[in-house]
C-alpha cells in the first residue's frame, strides 16, 4: 500500500561545507543519510528523519540543517496536521499510534502561571555564596511529636523514626528501567545520585549486577510485571516502590519488544532472552486498597522495616482520595506522576488524555492529608515533566517533599525529546540496548553531566530561597504563601491554594 | 471601632507586617516591682514604633487572686458586654468583675475595657483540664460575635495593649500602680494596618504570652501545621503562630524551652552533624519531625509565663537582642540603651548568639525542680 503519510522533516546539507566524512550515516540509527560511491555525494531519505539532530550536531562541518516539512496540509484548527497524519498511519497499520517522552500539549502546564515571591525592606534577603542555604531533605515518615528523655542531661531520642532517606538536594531521578534505557545510562545516574547525595530509581526493570555497589542510592521498583524483584533486589535499594500508575499512561501496563530482551536484560528482568516483557494494567494482586496494605507490609517484612515504601500513581481525578488511602495503607511516601510524565513508550492517545497536570494533583493531594491529620505520615512526591529548578521550588512550595525528574536528566545526557523511544534505536545512545547505540553514553562523562544538572539546579533553588530570605528547604516546603497565580480562574486558584497576583 | 477580627487586617494581606521594640525585665527572686522602668526603658526606644500598637505583660500582679484567671476583655459596644457577660456567667463562677481603671491619655478610640476573675464551672468532659476549658471559652468568645475579644485569661497576671506608643498605653491603664516581677513590653511598627486594640502586642493564651519583633518567612507553612493540630489562625500574624507553636510543644506536648528554641532556631545540619551520636539523633529527629515548624526568617521573641521569661531570635539572628544582668534582674531588649537608661551599671551585658535561648528563672522554681 502506498503510504499517504509525507515526511515529517527535511535535511538540507549544504553540499559546499560537506566532506563526505560520513559521520552523519554512521551516527543516524534510523538510515537518513546514505552515501553514493560512484557519485561520491550524500543524500537523505527525508521520511526516516525524527529530528533528533544526532547528525547535526555531529557533523563537523556544520553543513546539516533539518527543517519541518512545509507541506502542510490546509490550516485547520481541528483536522490539523497531527490528527491527519495519525489517522492515516492507522489506515495503513490498523494499530494503536505510539509515541513517548511527556504530553507535548500546551495547555496543561501550570508552573508558569505560578510566580515566586522575594524580600523586599521588612524582610531581608539571604545571599547563598555568604550565608548557609540548607536543601537538605528526609524522605518517609515523622511522628506527630517527639518523646525526648533528659534524665541524662542531653536529650535522648526515645521515639523511634520510621527509616528516612536522606537528600542533599530535592531532587531524585525517576523510574526509568533497565531495557527501556541502556545500562550505560543506569550507571551514569547511579553514579550521580551517590556523587550528590541523592537517589536513583530502577524502574521496573530490576538492578544490574554490576550495580549493587550503588543501592544506598537506589529506589528499587516493584512493578505489575515483578521483573527482577527477588530479595536480594529488595535489600540491595534503599528504598523500594511499588509502582501502580505512572503519569504518561495511567491505566495501562507495558510492553518491552523481545528484540530489547537481550542476554544481559533477560538475566535481570529474569525472563528469557527475546521474549516480550509485558507488564500487566494493574498488580493482579492489588484490586482493593487492603491488598495494596499487604503489598506494602510484605515488602516491609522481607526487609525488616529498615526500608521506606514509597507507592506511585499516576495523578488521576481523585487522587486526593486515593493518596490518603495509601497513606492510611501505611505507605512512607506517595509518588504523584503527573500527565506530563514521560515514557519509553506510550499510545498518544491515552498520553494526552488521560490524568490530570501535577499541579492540581499535588495541591489536593497535600491539603487533604493535611485535613485530615496525615500529612507528617508520609512525604509526597512530585513527577511529571519537571523541567527546571523553578518547578522544582514550585512544587515544593505547592506541598511536595521532594521532586523526581527523568526528562531533565535524560536532556542532560543528550536527548532532545523526539519522541521516539519506542523504537528502541535512540541515536543518542539513551532508550536503546542495541551495543552499537549504547557505547555512545559513557558513564562518567554521563555522571558528570548529571552531577551538573543536579548542582546548577540546586544553586538555583538556592538562589530563589535565598531571594524570599529563607535559609532551609523545609521551610518552603507547603508554604503557598511564597506563590502567586497569574492568568488562573477562581477555581483554580482555590484548588491550589494560591493567591492571585497583586492579591 | 470595626469588626474585630477584621480591623487585623484591613487590606486582606496574606499576613499583618510589622516590626518592633521588645523588652523583658525579670526578677529572678520573685520580688515584685512597678511598671516604672519598663515603661521609661520602651519611651527610650519610642523611633522603633509608630504609635501604632503598644502593650505589656505583667506577672505577680493580682496576689489577692492568684488561683483564679484573670479575664481582661475588650468591648466594641454594650450589646457585645451584655451578651458576653451571659457567657461568661454560663461556664464560670465570677469572683469579681470591675471596669478596668483608665485615665485620660494619648490613645486612640479606646473600646469598653473589663476585667472578670473567675473559675470554671463544671467542667464539661472529665479529662478535659481548665485550662483546655479556659482556651477553648476564650477561642469561642474571640471568634464569635466579633466585638468582644478577651487580651488576657492567666492567672496572676494580665496583658495591658492598645493603639498607642507604649508609654501612653502604659499611662492610659494606669501601669505605674501595678508592681510585678516580670515585665515584658511593645511597641509596634506595623506595615499594613491601621492597628487596633486586640492587635497589639502582647499577644496571650492563658498565662503564656509572646511579644515578638519579626516577619516571619515561614509563615505559610508554620500555619499549615499548627492547623493540622487543631489551631484556627485567625489573626493572620505571624506573633499568633509564634505563641500556638509554643503552646503545642511546650504545654501540649511537655517539651523543654531548650528543645522547643532548636526546633523554632535549629542548629544547621552542619553543626548537627559534629554532635556526640547520642545528641546528633536526637536533633536531627527534632528537624526531621518538627522542620515544618522552623521559624524562618528575622525575629526576635520574649516569651513569658508564670516564673520563666525566654529571650530568642532565629538561627541567623536578623533581628536584635541585648540580655544584661544585674544583681537579681534580668534584662532582655531591643536595644542595650533602653536597659542602661534604668540600670546603668550592669554585671553583664551579652548579644545572645542566634538561636541560642535567654532563659529567666524565678529560682524558687528552679530549687522546686532541683527537688523533684
Amino acid at each position: 500500500m502506498k503510504s499517504y503519510v509525507s515526511p515529517d522533516y527535511i535535511v538540507e546539507r549544504d553540499q559546499d561545507r560537506c566532506i563526505r566524512c560520513k559521520v552523519c550515516t554512521n551516527q543516524c540509527s534510523y538510515d537518513t543519510h546514505c552515501y553514493d560511491e560512484e557519485d561520491d555525494c550524500l543524500y537523505s531519505k527525508n521520511e526516516n528523519c525524527v529530528n533528533c539532530q544526532r547528525c547535526a550536531t555531529f557533523c563537523p562541518t556544520q553543513a546539516i540543517t533539518i527543517r519541518e516539512n512545509p507541506n502542510h496540509y490546509r490550516s485547520n484548527a481541528n483536522w490539523n496536521q497531527e490528527i491527519l497524519t495519525g489517522i492515516k498511519k492507522q489506515a495503513e497499520t490498523g494499530g494503536v499510534v505510539l509515541t513517548a517522552m511527556g504530553c507535548d500539549k500546551p495547555n496543561l502546564t501550570y508552573w508558569d502561571r505560578l510566580l515566586l515571591n522575594a524580600s523586599q525592606v521588612t524582610n531581608p534577603s539571604i545571599d547563598p555564596l555568604r550565608e548557609p542555604m540548607e536543601l537538605r531533605t528526609y524522605i518517609g515518615s515523622k511522628p506527630d511529636k517527639l518523646e525526648l528523655d533528659f534524665s541524662s542531661g542531653d536529650a535522648v531520642l526515645k521515639t523511634k523514626l520510621a527509616p528516612q532517606l536522606m537528600l542533599e538536594t530535592p531532587i531524585m531521578f525517576s523510574a526509568m528501567s533497565y531495557g527501556s534505557i541502556s545500562l550505560n545510562v543506569h550507571k551514569s545516574l547511579a553514579r550521580a545520585a551517590s556523587e550528590y547525595g541523592t537517589y536513583y530509581n530502577t524502574g521496573e526493570g530490576g538492578l544490574e549486577k554490576s550495580l549493587y555497589k550503588y543501592g544506598e542510592h537506589v529506589i528499587v521498583q516493584v512493578a505489575s510485571g515483578r521483573f527482577g524483584v527477588h530479595p536480594d533486589y529488595l535489600d540491595a535499594g534503599a528504598a523500594i516502590e511499588i509502582k501502580i500508575g505512572q503519569g504518561a499512561k495511567p491505566g495501562i501496563g507495558g510492553h518491552l519488544p523481545g528484540e530489547k530482551v537481550s542476554s544481559e536484560i533477560s538475566e535481570t528482568r529474569m525472563i528469557p532472552i527475546g521474549t516480550d516483557a509485558l507488564s500487566p494494567a494493574p498488580q493482579h494482586d492489588i484490586y482493593s486498597i487492603e491488598d495494596l496494605r499487604q503489598l506494602i507490609y510484605a515488602l516491609k517484612e522481607a526487609t525488616d522495616y529498615t526500608k521506606p515504601v514509597f507507592v506511585k500513581i499516576a495523578a488521576v481525578h481523585n487522587a486526593a482520595a486515593i493518596a490518603s488511602g495509601i497513606v492510611r495503607a501505611g505507605a512512607d511516601a506517595v509518588v504523584l506522576d503527573g500527565i506530563r510524565g514521560g515514557t519509553g513508550a506510550a499510545p498518544r492517545i491515552t498520553r494526552d488524555n488521560v490524568g490530570i497536570p501535577i499541579e492540581m494533583a499535588l495541591a489536593s493531594v497535600d491539603q487533604r492529608l493535611r485535613d485530615e491529620g496525615i500529612r507528617n505520615k508520609a512525604s509526597v512526591i512530585a513527577a511529571g515533566g519537571i523541567k527546571s529548578s523553578a518547578d522544582v521550588i514550585k512544587a515544593i512550595a505547592l506541598g511536595a517533599d521532594a521532586c523526581y525528574v527523568a526528562t531533565a536528566a535524560l536532556v542532560s545526557l543528550g536527548c532532545t525529546v523526539c519522541q521516539k523511544c519506542y523504537t528502541g534505536k535512540c541515536p543518542w545512545g539513551i532508550a536503546t540496548t542495541d551495543l552499537w547505540l549504547t557505547k555512545r553514553i559513557n558513564p562518567d562523562i554521563g555522571a558528570k553531566r548529571l552531577v551538573g544538572l543536579l548542582r546548577g539546579w540546586s544553586l538555583e533553588i538556592m538562589e530563589m530561597m535565598g531571594g524570599m530570605g529563607i535559609n532551609a528547604i523545609e521551610s518552603v516546603r507547603g508554604n503557598r504563601l511564597l506563590l502567586r497565580g497569574v492568568g488562573l480562574t477562581n477555581t483554580e486558584l482555590k484548588i491550589l491554594g494560591v493567591r492571585m497576583v497583586g492579591e | 471601632m470595626k469588626h474585630l477580627t477584621k480591623v487585623n487586617n484591613p487590606y486582606s494581606d496574606e499576613k499583618v507586617v510589622d516590626a518592633c521594640s521588645i523588652f523583658g525585665m525579670m526578677n529572678l527572686k520573685g520580688k515584685r516591682f512597678s511598671a516604672k522602668d519598663p515603661i521609661r526603658a520602651m519611651a527610650n526606644m519610642h523611633d522603633r514604633g509608630n504609635g501604632l500598637g503598644g502593650g505589656f505583660a505583667a506577672y505577680g500582679i493580682y496576689p489577692e487572686y492568684k488561683d483564679d484567671y484573670a479575664l481582661h476583655i475588650m468591648f466594641l459596644d454594650k450589646d457585645a458586654k451584655k451578651k458576653t457577660s451571659r457567657q461568661i456567667n454560663e461556664s464560670f463562677n465570677i469572683l469579681n468583675e470591675e471596669e478596668m481603671p483608665t485615665q485620660e491619655a494619648d490613645v486612640s478610640d479606646p473600646p469598653i475595657m473589663w476585667r472578670y476573675f473567675v473559675q470554671p464551672k463544671n467542667l464539661k468532659l472529665e479529662n478535659q483540664t481548665a485550662d483546655d476549658f479556659v482556651m477553648e471559652t476564650v477561642t469561642q468568645i474571640n471568634t464569635k460575635t466579633g466585638k468582644a475579644f478577651v487580651f488576657s485569661s492567666g492567672k496572676n497576671m494580665g496583658v495591658f495593649k492598645g493603639v498607642g506608643f507604649p508609654e501612653d498605653v502604659a499611662k492610659y491603664f494606669c501601669l505605674e500602680e501595678y508592681e510585678g516581677y516580670l515585665w515584658t513590653g511593645h511597641g509596634r511598627f506595623p506595615t499594613n494596618t491601621q492597628g487596633w486594640w486586640g492587635g497589639a502586642h502582647p499577644f496571650s493564651m492563658l498565662d503564656w504570652t509572646v511579644v515578638h519583633n519579626g516577619e516571619i518567612s515561614s509563615y505559610g507553612i508554620n500555619k499549615r501545621y499548627l492547623e493540622m493540630f487543631g489551631y484556627k489562625c485567625t489573626m493572620q500574624t505571624d506573633t499568633e503562630v509564634m505563641a500556638y507553636a509554643f503552646d503545642l510543644l511546650m504545654r501540649r506536648q511537655h517539651l523543654p524551652i531548650k528543645i522547643v528554641s532548636q526546633i523554632l532556631a535549629p542548629p544547621l545540619w552542619s553543626e548537627i552533624s559534629t554532635m556526640n551520636p547520642e545528641n546528633e539523633l536526637a536533633i536531627r529527629a527534632l528537624r526531621q519531625t518538627y522542620g515544618s515548624l522552623l521559624m524562618n526568617g528575622p525575629f526576635t521573641i520574649i516569651v513569658a509565663h508564670e516564673g520563666e521569661m525566654i529571650g530568642l531570635t532565629d538561627r541567623i539572628k536578623l533581628r536584635p537582642l541585648t540580655a544584661a544582668k544585674k544583681d537579681d534582674f534580668l534584662f532582655l531588649s531591643s536595644e542595650e540603651a533602653a536597659i542602661r537608661l534604668v540600670s546603668p551599671m550592669l554585671d553583664r551585658v551579652w548579644s545572645p548568639r542566634g538561636g541560642v535561648p535567654v532563659i529567666g528563672r524565678l529560682e524558687s522554681l528552679n530549687a522546686m525542680e532541683a527537688k523533684a
